[in-house]
């Protein structure tokens, strides 16, 4: 059984066709990448998926259901979670607090309750930090637990996203970039670590990657896209000999 | 704490009240008297704007009107309704009375809030400065609207309100206004709020029902606004729709900023200084509101992020200025 599946998604701007007739199966368990140039439409591949932009046609379905018309916090209710290309964390919040607001989906005080402090409120309360505890110490982040995040490292607040992203509960991860503007060592060891948490968290990953080298490494299958459309698909082997990614990425021959 | 422990620190809260209200209500000078019950009821619009502006980044301008609102809607309840109610009840006046009263108060600031519902909805679809000029025209539509009724004095004014609001219900109606704020704002709601402010695309991303939240600060925000001009009227016994006029809302808005948007107590110590600096500057007569703007313009260029930013007082901040105080006198 397919765990998300889109079928002929395509999405206009205007007269821009971004994205046309994409078609991809993520299996359950699996760690897919999605590669291709600038400007070729990964990222809009994501904000379709996550509910950002409702496709122009086609249809996603998650989990066997369509989430093509959902709004981006009932899909991240659905189980699939997101980082972001430019870094998107609440930034004049603690490192902590980015945790907790994406928990706040399985809470379950209400606002009265959060009013009056009853004690089931302190209960949670004290579970939900525990456990935002819990998962910060899988990023290395428990000690800066009460740092503003906007002033962490550029390193630490990519990780601080992942972490986030987990923290919703997801089956489906999706990472836009998590490696940008890392050095090599970082990158390597920020790869170690994704495949750790798949383990781990028992997840399905894909991943966007500006960096061909990178995703060979670690991804199982890899889809290449090109001014919208997929121009080849398959194991990190055959992408890398394919003549048409040759050409998306370092132009056309000579002859 | 449990409960019981709970209600009796009301209890206790409420009974000081009273003996303060007791005490001091009488021998007070009226005009400081009438200051402090104003610097209560400006508490209560600072700290219900900051939910709107401070901490979920709404920016809003409109307050004066969900005040006008909460306002008229309870002076006429207790105006028309009240004597009506208080013949029927075969209870104790000291008793009715402020049942009546509160139930006014009740009323307008749900009527507001539900105001606050309607102007919460553009909230969904715009921002920054395009949402401030929609609940500005908001604020001004409401008042020309009751200016237009003559059922609640219209032009002339809303006079004969009867006199309910004493310092014990400003008291009352500001811890209670502090509370609930502070004890939203430090929850998992109030993360949500927050998150809105900082990220709206991220905070959906992650779960947050974006526009639940925008919608709610606005309606709990409106709500407190209404209970505010109801304490207002009952306590001038007048209200005139140039009290609600769109500098009303401004002053609200310059106290949140002021004090920090995002900052409860900067609130609070915002909205006591904006009420007592015109007080204080009658001495230079004609020049008080030049002096007032002076003031404001050096504060702001010194504070650009308000006084406390978005941190709340705290004590240890106090203890740090001092001994570093102490240690340059020592060292001098």
């Amino acid at each position: 059984m397919a765990l998300l599946e889109l079928k002929n998604v395509c999405i206009n701007f205007g007269g821009l066709k971004a994205v046309d007739k994409f078609n991809l199966t993520l299996q359950k368990g699996e760690l897919v990448g999605l590669i291709g140039p600038n400007g070729a439409g990964k990222t809009t591949v994501f904000n379709m998926i996550t509910g950002v932009y409702p496709p122009t046609e086609g249809e996603i379905r998650f989990a066997e259901k369509r989430t093509n018309s959902l709004k981006p916090y009932k899909i991240s209710a659905v189980g699939i979670s997101r980082t972001f290309q430019n870094i998107r964390l609440f930034g004049e919040l603690p490192v902590i607090d980015n945790v907790l607001v994406a928990f706040h989906q399985h809470t379950h005080a209400g606002l009265l309750a959060s009013v009056w402090r009853s004690k089931k409120f302190w209960q949670e309360e004290q579970s939900l930090v525990k456990k935002a505890t819990g998962l910060l110490a899988i990023f290395g982040l428990d000690t800066l637990k009460n740092e503003i995040s906007k002033n962490l490292p550029y390193g630490q607040q990519r990780r601080l996203e992942i972490a986030r992203a987990l923290a919703t509960e997801p089956k489906l991860l999706l990472l836009d970039e998590p490696a940008a503007g890392m050095n090599p060592q970082e990158t390597a060891k920020l790869m170690l670590l994704i495949k750790d948490i798949q383990k781990k968290f028992d997840l399905t990953i894909l991943l966007i990657e500006h960096d061909m080298q990178v995703v060979m490494g670690i991804c199982e299958r890899i889809l290449v896209l090109d001014y919208g459309v997929t121009i080849a698909e398959g194991p990190p082997e055959k992408i890398k000999k394919d003549p048409k990614v040759i050409e998306a990425y370092l132009g056309e021959e000579i002859h | 704490m449990n409960q019981l422990k709970k209600i009796l620190l009301i209890i206790l809260f409420l009974g000081l009240f009273l003996v303060l209200d007791l005490l001091i209500s009488p021998r007070m000078n009226p005009y400081y008297l009438q200051i402090l019950i104003y610097c209560g009821i400006n508490i209560i619009l600072a700290v219900s704007l900051n939910l709107i502006n401070g901490f979920t980044g709404q920016f809003s301008i409109g307050h004066a009107g969900f005040m006008a609102i909460g306002g008229y809607t309870s002076a006429a309840f207790t105006f028309y309704l009240g004597p009506k109610i208080l013949e029927t009840l075969f209870l104790p006046l000291w008793f009715s009375k402020p049942l009546v009263f509160v139930a006014g108060l009740l009323l307008g600031g749900t009527l507001a809030a539900f105001a606050g519902l309607l102007v919460g909805i553009p909230s969904l679809r715009l921002r920054g400065d395009y949402l401030a000029i929609v609940t500005l025209g908001f604020g001004e539509i409401i008042r020309v609207f009751i200016l237009n009724i003559d059922a609640i004095g219209g032009a002339r004014g809303f006079s004969d309100v009867p006199k309910y609001t004493s310092l014990f219900w400003v008291l009352g109606f500001t811890v209670l206004t502090i509370v609930v704020v502070r004890n939203l704002v430090y929850s998992t709601h109030g993360r949500a709020f927050l998150s809105v402010r900082e990220d709206e695309v991220a905070a959906e991303a992650m779960g947050i029902n974006t526009t639940w939240y925008k919608v709610t600060a606005f309606v709990i925000g409106a709500f407190f606004a209404g209970i505010a001009g109801g304490l207002l009227g009952h306590y001038l016994q007048y209200l005139h729709t140039n009290s609600f006029t769109f500098i009303k809302s401004f002053e609200v808005v310059m106290m949140v900023v002021l004090g920090g948007m995002g900052s409860i107590t900067g609130s609070i110590l915002a909205a006591v200084i904006l009420t007592l600096l015109p007080e204080v500057l009658r001495p230079v007569k004609d020049y008080r509101m030049v002096f007032y703007s002076i003031l404001l313009v050096i504060l702001m260029i010194t504070r650009p992020q308000g006084i406390f930013g978005v941190r709340e007082f705290n004590w240890d901040w106090l203890k740090k200025i001092f001994s570093r105080k102490k240690a340059q006198a020592e060292g001098a």
